[in-house]
C-alpha cells in the first residue's frame, strides 16, 4: 500500500479518535464513542500491517500475548479496583513508548538532531510514566512493601535525577557514536525518577497523580510520533495529553492546592488546631433503627459517598437503600465530590455499577445550592471532603478546599468505623455538630441494617 | 512540561544539521501537536465529571497508538535487537489498547443500562 494512502487512513483513525472522545460527552453516546475509538485503532493497526516487507512472526506473538493479558485484566477487574488498573495501563503505554523509541535508535543512531531529541523525550517521559505508574499501582493495591516514603533531600534528589536525564539526553543528541548507551542510561535514571516522584504521594492525592500520569502517557506517545514522523501518534498523543492536563487541573482545584503542592508538598496538620478530644466532646452516636425512623419522615435525602464506600464494597447496599426510599416517594440524590475516591469519577463508576441512575448523581456545586432543603444527609466513608473547617479555619491544612456542605442539612448521619481522622490528619467538627449523629460500624453492614429496619417498620 | 521548549530548540539544531526538509517536517509535526492539544481541550472540557473514569481509561487506550510504532519496529526492524524491543513494545501497547477499550466498554455499559 502506498505511503500516501497509509497516511490518509491514519488521518481517518485520528478523526475516529476525536469523534470517540466527543461521544464521551454524554452517557447516552459514550458506548458508541468508545467503539469509534476502538475502530480507529483497528483501522490504524490493519493499515500498518499492510505495509511492504513486514515479517509477521514477532508481531503475531506480541499481539496474542498482549491481547490475552489485556482482556483478562479488563474483564476480571472489580470496579472498586479501577484506579489500579488505569494506573497499570498508563504504565504499559509509557513503557511501550520507551521501547519503540529505543528500537528506532538501534537502527538509526545517526538520525537528524530533532529526531534524536524526540527519542530522548520519548524515553524520558515514557520511563517516568512507566515506573511512576507501577508505584501508583502498588500504592493503590496497598502492597505492604510500598509505604509513603519521605526523606530529607528528596526534592533535591529528584532535581538531580532530572538534570542527569537531561544531560544524558544532550549527549544522546550530540554523540551519535554512544547514542544507544546514553539512551538506556537515561531511561534507567528516568525510571528511578518516576519511582521517587510518586512514592512520597499519599492515598487521597492519587486522583491527581493518576491524571498526571495519564497526561504523560499521551505526551510520550506524541514524542514517539515525532521519532517516527507519524502524525496519528502526534494527534492521539496530544489529545490524551490535553485530557490528562485538564483532569489534573480539575482535581487540584477541587482540593484548593497547586500541582506543585500535591507533588512535592506535605499536608502539615497545624499545631494550633483544636485537639481531637476537645472537638469530639459532644459526639452523639446512633443506631440503624433510629436512622430508619429519621428516613421514614424525610422527604429529601442526600448521600455523600467517599473512598470508604469503595473499601467497604457498600455501593450495592447504598443503591438498594436509595431505591427503597424512592419507592416511598423520598427524593434521593448523591452528592459527589470531585476528589472522592482514588481517581476522577471513581464514585460515579461504582454507583453506576450498582444501578444508580446517573441523573441522580449531583456535582458538588449543584447539591450545595440545595443543601438547606435536605432533611437527611448521609455521609458514607467520606471525611475531609465534608469537613466544615475548610470554610471556617484559614489556618487549617484544608483551608479553602471546596467541600460538600452537609452540615447545612437538617440532620447529618455519618457512617464511619471510628472517629479516626481522614487523609489531612485533622479532626472533623462535623462529627460533633448539634445536627449530626454518628453511626459507627462497617459501611455495608450499617446500610444493610438500616434497610432491614426500614422494612420491618413498615 | 519541558517537552515543547525542548522540541522548539531542536528545530534549530535539526534544521542546521540536515537542511530544510527535516525542519519543515518538524514544523508540520509541531503544528499538528499544538492544534491537537487545542482540539483536546475543547472536547474534553465538555465531558461531565460522571464520565471522568471512563474518559481516563478510554483516552489511555488511545494513547496505546504507540502500537503502530511497535508493529513497525517488530516487523521491519533491521536488527534483531530492534525487533525484540519492538516485540516487547507490541505486548505492552496491546495490553494498553485491548485492556483499555474493553474495560471502558464494561464501565460505559453500566452507565447506559439505566437510560
Amino acid at each position: 500500500m502506498s505511503p500516501a494512502i497509509t497516511d490518509l487512513v491514519y488521518l481517518l483513525a485520528a478523526v475516529l479518535f476525536i469523534f470517540g472522545l466527543k461521544g464521551l460527552t454524554h452517557p447516552r453516546t459514550a458506548v458508541r464513542g468508545n467503539l469509534l475509538g476502538a475502530l480507529g485503532m483497528l483501522v490504524a493497526v490493519v493499515v500498518t500491517l499492510l505495509a511492504q516487507g513486514i515479517d509477521y512472526t514477532l508481531i503475531v506473538i506480541g499481539l496474542v500475548i498482549g491481547s490475552a493479558i489485556g482482556a483478562i485484566l479488563a474483564l476480571k477487574i472489580r470496579m472498586t479496583a479501577m484506579p489500579q488498573l488505569v494506573a497499570l495501563f498508563n504504565g504499559f503505554g509509557g513503557g511501550a513508548s520507551v521501547l519503540v523509541a529505543g528500537a528506532y535508535l538501534v537502527v538509526r543512531p545517526d538520525s537528524a538532531a530533532d529526531i534524536l531529541v524526540a527519542t530522548a523525550a520519548s524515553g524520558l517521559i515514557g520511563a517516568v510514566t512507566f515506573s511512576g505508574s507501577l508505584i501508583a499501582w502498588a500504592k493503590l493495591e496497598e502492597l505492604k512493601a510500598i509505604r509513603d516514603v519521605r526523606f530529607t533531600g528528596q526534592q533535591a534528589l529528584n532535581a538531580a535525577l532530572f538534570l542527569v536525564c537531561l544531560g544524558l539526553g544532550f549527549l544522546l543528541v550530540t554523540q551519535p557514536a554512544s547514542a544507544n548507551l546514553c539512551y538506556w542510561g537515561m531511561v534507567a535514571v528516568a525510571l528511578a525518577l518516576g519511582v521517587f516522584l510518586v512514592i512520597s504521594i499519599g492515598g487521597a492525592d492519587m486522583p491527581v497523580v493518576i491524571a498526571l500520569l495519564n497526561s504523560y502517557s499521551g505526551l510520550a506517545a506524541a514524542a514517539t510520533g515525532f521519532v517516527l514522523s507519524n502524525n496519528v501518534l502526534i494527534i492521539s498523543g496530544s489529545l490524551v495529553g490535553a485530557s490528562g492536563i485538564i483532569l489534573t487541573r480539575i482535581m487540584c482545584a477541587a482540593m484548593n492546592r497547586s500541582l506543585a503542592n500535591v507533588m512535592f508538598g506535605t499536608l502539615q496538620p497545624s499545631g494550633d488546631g483544636a485537639s481531637a478530644d476537645d472537638v469530639y466532646a459532644t459526639v452523639k452516636s446512633t443506631s440503624p433503627e433510629e436512622v430508619a425512623m429519621l428516613l421514614e419522615v424525610a422527604s429529601r435525602v442526600v448521600i455523600v459517598p467517599g473512598y470508604g464506600m469503595a473499601v467497604a464494597q457498600a455501593q450495592h447496599s447504598v443503591s438498594e437503600l436509595a431505591k427503597l426510599l424512592q419507592a416511598r416517594q423520598v427524593r434521593v440524590e448523591f452528592g459527589i465530590h470531585p476528589v472522592a475516591g482514588r481517581m476522577p469519577g471513581h464514585m460515579n463508576v461504582l454507583l453506576a455499577e450498582a444501578d444508580v441512575p446517573y441523573d441522580s448523581l449531583k456535582e458538588m456545586d449543584e447539591i450545595n445550592s440545595e443543601m438547606e432543603q435536605v432533611d437527611v444527609a448521609i455521609v458514607l466513608g467520606a471525611n475531609d471532603v465534608v469537613n466544615p473547617v475548610a470554610r471556617t479555619d484559614p489556618n487549617s491544612p484544608i483551608a479553602g478546599m471546596p467541600i460538600i456542605n452537609v452540615d447545612q442539612a437538617r440532620t447529618v448521619i455519618v457512617i464511619k468505623r471510628s472517629l479516626s481522622p481522614g487523609f489531612a490528619g485533622i479532626p472533623n467538627p462535623l462529627f460533633a455538630a448539634d445536627n449530626t449523629l454518628m453511626l459507627f460500624g462497617d459501611g455495608r453492614r450499617m446500610v444493610t441494617d438500616i434497610i432491614n429496619a426500614l422494612k420491618e417498620a413498615s | 512540561m519541558t517537552f515543547l521548549p525542548t522540541l522548539l530548540a531542536a528545530a534549530d539544531v535539526g534544521g542546521a544539521a540536515s537542511g530544510g526538509h527535516s525542519l519543515s517536517t518538524l514544523i508540520t509535526g509541531i503544528t499538528i501537536f499544538v492544534l491537537s492539544i487545542f482540539v483536546g481541550f475543547e472536547i474534553i472540557t465538555k465531558i461531565p465529571p460522571t464520565l471522568h473514569t471512563p474518559l481516563m481509561s478510554g483516552s489511555n487506550a488511545i494513547s496505546g497508538i504507540t502500537l503502530i510504532g511497535a508493529l513497525l519496529a517488530a516487523g521491519t526492524g533491521q536488527a534483531s535487537l530492534a525487533r525484540t524491543l519492538g516485540c516487547l513494545a507490541v505486548i505492552l501497547a496491546t495490553v494498553n489498547v485491548v485492556g483499555g477499550f474493553l474495560v471502558t466498554h464494561r464501565m460505559l455499559e453500566m452507565f447506559r443500562k439505566k437510560d
